[in-house]
């Protein structure tokens, strides 16, 4: 019973929240609706009785939607509007009510049950962790090296990108100073 | 003490957790509420000075003086901030740093006593809910909360506090690495996420604590949680002579007072998760609660001590030895943990 109530409590948060996320013309909101329906979506895990996926769900969108709060800082005002540039209202209809379609199609596919039996079924006394461990180095190790093999070369572009002058203390860094001097003068 | 053993448990009821939940947040509030005295108290003799003397007798009753012009001020709603995001700011620290107690053993199992009626008999449990990923989540929990710092800064059209909000933001990037990471030796060691099997892996007394087996991962542990907690020497967010007052600078009345509720209660969580995952929890013998009432009280005094002891550093200082000093050791620490069980 408090599964229902729990699940239906969830999906009318998350889908409203998303939905701020979407509609709303206002950095701060959109970011904290984002943030706060990523964080709701571990219910659902947790209703599963995935506790481990659920807190993993958890962690990992807390610190990235932090991360896109540190860019929205940087590029917005966030206490006010944005004024959106909305070209081709027609174009934007299509795309996104397609791929509501494929998504609604995909999701509803479990409606025939009977045709889908789990191959990987939980195992007799292995926690959460133990059995979300036990298929990623079996079914998905070949995934699980990719992913991390792609993160080590997201890491390593990030470092060149960002690295130069990375023996240099910025706080420390005079050789802007000058100019800054002269504009001061010149003003 | 059998009580910790699960098999040995009454059934828990939803008005035992309910009860459970009650009394943390009562407890833990008032907690909060008595730490900022001691924290002054303790200050103040760390700088041979009295500390808080004239409200009742030894200044015991500061506290209650604290708390009636907390909640009496006027709640101040600057003009140009966003005033919803301002509003539930706070109530996002506090409320996270309760969610996060829930999946901590706070206070001993105990039955309701028969003769006092309607709750006779009920059996309230030591931890709220007994999460089996209950590190993992108080961790999540503690980290979601930095977001009531962060919306605050932002939210409220004030340039202190878009630079306390930057700050939370690299600050909450730069330890939580080293948080995981610390504490991912301990966890391989005992092979379980749950707190009470980290606290019956130790309950051979003080030889088998896991610090003995990983100083390295808890002085990595103790710095993390500091930067976690804002205390002092990673007290960025609110450092009164960098940045006025930081995130909390338009905030006043019982909403600041929801910040500090919330970091004090961190800092308890934190406190209490060092004590059961490196100093042997609560169960040697039969003053198992004494003793971990001791190590949590250390753990809260040490905060104190280095508030004293130690200046600030800067945000790069932090990003400094966050990223190139720490994680590197937490990494060689986890590596050299996995070598020895494997060997």
């Amino acid at each position: 019973m408090y599964e229902i109530v729990a699940f239906y409590l969830f999906s009318v948060l998350t889908i409203g929240l998303f939905l701020v996320t979407v509609m709303s013309k206002n950095v701060l909101y959109a970011m904290t609706a984002l943030a706060s329906g990523m964080v709701l979506i571990s219910g659902f895990f947790f209703i599963l009785g995935a506790d481990f996926l659920g807190v993993v769900q958890l962690i990992v969108y807390v610190g990235a939607v932090m991360a896109l709060y540190s860019f929205a800082m940087m590029f917005f005002d966030a206490t006010r509007d944005i004024k959106e540039k909305n070209t081709n209202a027609g174009l934007v209809f299509l795309l996104g009510g397609l791929s509501a379609l494929v998504l609604v199609l995909m999701f509803a596919a479990p409606i025939h049950s009977d045709a889908i039996q789990a191959l990987y079924p939980m195992h007799e006394g292995a926690g959460n962790a133990q059995d979300v461990g036990i298929v990623l180095f079996t079914k998905y190790l070949v995934p699980f090296e990719v992913a991390a093999v792609m993160l080590l070369v997201a890491m390593i572009a990030g470092i060149i990108l960002a690295g130069k002058k990375m023996d240099q203390s910025l706080t420390e860094d005079t050789s802007a100073d000058d100019e800054i001097m002269t504009l001061k003068d010149a003003k | 003490m059998e009580t910790t053993l699960v098999e040995n448990l009454p059934q828990v009821t939803w008005v035992g957790s309910l009860i459970k939940a009650v009394l943390i947040l009562a407890v833990i509030s008032a907690i909060a509420g008595f730490g900022t005295f001691i924290e002054r108290k303790v200050l103040a003799f760390m700088q041979r000075r009295l500390g808080p003397m004239h409200v009742g007798p030894y200044g015991l009753l500061q506290l209650i003086a604290d708390g009636i012009k907390l909640f009496t001020k006027e709640d101040i709603v600057p003009q140009n901030a966003n005033k919803l995001i301002f509003m539930v700011a706070p109530a996002i620290t506090a409320a996270t740093a309760f969610v996060a107690l829930s999946a901590v053993p706070v206070f001993p199992d105990f039955t309701i006593p028969e003769f006092i009626p309607l709750l006779g008999g009920i059996f309230v449990p030591s931890i709220a809910s007994d999460l089996n990923i209950g590190i993992l989540f108080v961790l999540g929990m503690m980290a979601a909360g930095l977001y009531g710092p962060l919306l605050a800064g932002m939210s409220q059209a004030n340039k202190w506090g878009i630079i306390g909000a930057a700050r939370t933001a690299i600050q909450f990037l730069s330890y939580e690495v080293v948080t995981g990471l610390s504490i991912l030796a301990p966890i391989m060691l005992v092979g379980s996420l749950s707190f009470v099997d980290f606290n019956n892996a130790q309950s051979g007394g003080i030889g088998s604590w896991l610090i003995w087996q990983q100083p390295v991962a808890f002085v990595l542990f103790l710095i993390a949680g500091f930067a976690e907690t804002n205390r002092t020497p990673f007290d960025l967010l609110e450092h009164e002579a960098e940045v006025v007052s930081g995130y909390a600078t338009e905030y006043s009345g019982m909403r600041w007072g929801m910040f500090f509720i919330g970091e004090y209660a961190n800092m308890i969580t934190i406190s209490i998760i060092a004590a059961i995952v490196f100093l042997g929890g609560y169960s040697e013998g039969g003053l198992g609660w004494l003793t971990i009432i001791l190590k949590v009280g250390f753990f809260f005094f040490l905060m104190l001590w280095v508030r004293a002891a130690w200046p600030h550093v800067r945000p790069d200082q932090l990003m400094w030895l966050c990223w190139k000093v720490l994680m590197p050791i937490a990494v060689i620490n986890v590596v050299i943990t996995g070598i020895v069980m494997m060997v």
